[in-house]
């Protein structure tokens, strides 16, 4: 299967919707070759502002920006997008639900040489506690594109959560997307797996194993964390005997506790997460090998599938 | 030159928005009072001698913008809207009461309110972010805002003083109500950061130090602020805290403190309430 880069295509949508929309403006703070709005600045360099290693002035300003009609994306990592300018998003930002859009680039463990530090684990949870916030996943390059357009269209906060290294090209161009609309990539009738991000091929290969052992998992791609309406989750677990997520995000806030919270009155409808548990990253030399140490991998979605028809 | 007639009549202005202040606290609850007299004067030099606005089209696009970074002086600015007609003065009688239009803190429900803040340290981003855009647009607008200088202590205070320089913001004027008294007592022995004009024309700002109870002088920092081009001005304005109000000022204790009715009715006194005939 073909990898493509979520942060190239990201870039490179900033600049066609730029093109189209001179209300686009973008603020960096000195990762753009990282985030790769280093490209609008050789599109666009008037409406590119270089903020500096200055995260929660970057928000602010933001803010500023989109009082007069601008249509700001403010960038840096996920830890400190999230983190570093939580106050400022939730302040200035949220509170009058202003339309600022928030990319946090090298998200969840894909920055994974540099430790702990710099790895988000929580900042799904953090954005999603937020009231008038919207959380996306793009699962590929081809859905990156889309929601870059839909975060243009889409009046309010919107956080985006990009991760740094390629992944494998799961979606069709020519398919529509649409915020708070989830995506069957694989139909099943046994287990219904919630995923996100990286973990929507994880589940995939798990889905295909599974099914040499006669077990039918269906996997929906959960790009959309935030809004998430109950009917929206419950569509897609009818028939099914148990539920799994899986995230590359900690267990606590996040894509788990979104689908849990959804299905609260479900009975006899186990469910299994599959995330980081409870715990900071470190560093290792492959993203894969952190997958792996982690438990972010497609045996662990098998063995929650199974688990949940164990009930 | 500023007439002695406008300066008088600027004056009263001030006054009358002080004695809307301590009528706005009443009684009883607790309110802003001294923040909110501190800048009262500042407050009514902005709306009522320099800025471009109209409570008839409160979001007209070449308005000039006015940020209370320091949130929770927005009695003041409530008795300035009120007055001016941007919403009715009824409302003041019921500022934070549930499901009313005036907030604690400024909020941008309020026709003439242009952004959240309260939670101190984030409005000069804020209007970096508006003198930004207002500029990338052509527009003439300026964006006017006032610190306290307590949230000096914030840091992303810094991040937006930087940033002004680095982007020559000369469409922004930034007012430090430097009125001497954080929450808890006087900032040189809770929490010293002083001396504040050196910080920041260290950083890069054309800085003007008055009295800020002063109309003249007020007068005088704004108009000189429209001629620095090519970079941010600072008016370092010294003001007291509870001015106006002879039991309130200097007096930490009127941060966020409660009047007895004695104590209304004196400071109404003292602010030249007119008392209604029988």
């Amino acid at each position: 299967m073909k990898a493509e880069s979520l942060r190239l295509a990201y870039g490179q949508a900033l600049v066609e919707l730029g093109r189209e929309d001179d209300r686009v403006v973008v603020l960096e703070a000195d990762l753009g070759k990282s985030t790769m709005s280093i490209l609008f600045q050789e599109a666009f360099p008037s409406r590119y502002f270089e903020m500096g290693i200055a995260e929660a002035n970057m928000a602010g300003t933001a803010a500023g920006l989109s009082l007069v009609g601008k249509i700001p994306f403010i960038h840096s990592f996920a830890v400190f997008a999230a983190g570093r300018a939580y106050d400022q998003i939730r302040q200035s930002i949220a509170i009058a639900r202003l339309n600022v859009k928030i990319c946090g680039s090298s998200a969840g463990l894909s920055d994974f040489g540099d430790g702990s530090t710099h790895q988000s684990i929580e900042d799904m949870a953090i954005m999603r506690a937020l009231p008038n916030m919207t959380v996306l996943v793009p699962v590929d390059a081809v859905e990156t594109r889309k929601m870059v357009r839909a975060m243009v269209e889409w009046d309010g906060p919107v956080y985006i959560r990009i991760n740094r290294n390629d992944l494998p090209v799961l979606t069709d161009p020519d398919s529509e997307f649409q915020i708070g609309k989830l995506q069957v990539m694989r139909d099943g009738s046994d287990v219904a797996v919630f995923a996100n991000g990286v973990m929507v091929s994880k589940a995939l290969a798990a889905a295909e194993e599974l099914a040499e052992e006669g077990i039918s998992v269906k996997v929906i791609n959960a790009s959309t964390v935030k809004p998430l309406a109950d009917e929206e989750v419950l569509a897609h677990v009818e028939g099914c005997r148990g539920v799994v997520t899986a995230e590359e995000h900690s267990v606590i806030g996040g894509l788990g506790s979104a689908v849990a919270c959804a299905l609260r009155r479900q009975r006899n409808l186990p469910i299994e997460f599959v995330g980081v548990k409870d715990s900071f990253g470190k560093s290792a030399l492959s993203y894969d090998e952190l997958l792996v140490h982690y438990g972010l991998t497609a045996d662990a979605v098998k063995d929650a599938v199974k688990a949940v028809l164990e009930g | 030159m500023v007439s002695d007639e406008l300066i008088k009549r600027l004056e009263d202005k001030a006054r009358q928005l002080r004695l809307s202040i301590v009528e706005m606290i009443g009684v009883g609850p607790v309110g802003h009072l001294g923040g909110s007299c501190s800048c009262a004067d500042i407050v009514t030099a902005l709306y009522y001698y320099r800025m471009n606005v109209d409570p008839k089209n409160p979001k007209k696009p070449d308005r000039d913008r006015f940020l209370l970074s320091k949130g929770h002086a927005a009695l003041a600015q409530y008795a300035a809207l009120a007055d001016l007609g941007f919403f009715p003065k009824e409302e003041l009688k019921r500022v934070k009461v549930l499901g009313g239009l005036l907030q604690g803190h400024p909020d941008m429900k309020t026709p003439g309110i242009e952004a959240n803040t309260g939670s101190l340290g984030q409005g000069l981003s804020i209007a970096n972010g508006m003198a930004l855009g207002l500029r990338l647009d052509g527009l003439k607008s300026k964006v006017f805002v006032i610190l306290g200088d307590g949230e000096l202590a914030e840091g992303q205070v810094w991040e937006a003083a930087i940033a002004s320089v680095n982007f020559k913001l000369d469409n922004l004027l930034a007012i430090v109500d430097h009125n001497g008294l954080q929450a808890t007592g006087p900032i040189p022995e809770r929490f010293d950061l002083t001396p504040i004009a050196p910080k920041w024309a260290g950083f890069g700002w054309h800085v003007i130090e008055i009295d800020g109870h002063n109309m003249r002088e007020i007068l005088a920092a704004i108009d000189e602020a429209d001629t620095v081009k090519g970079k941010p001005t600072v008016i370092i304005a010294r003001t007291i805290k509870g001015k106006g109000i002879s039991f309130a000022e200097n007096n930490p204790a009127f941060h966020n403190g409660a009047m007895t009715a004695e104590q209304y009715e004196q400071a109404r006194r003292e602010l030249g309430a007119v008392e209604e005939g029988c």
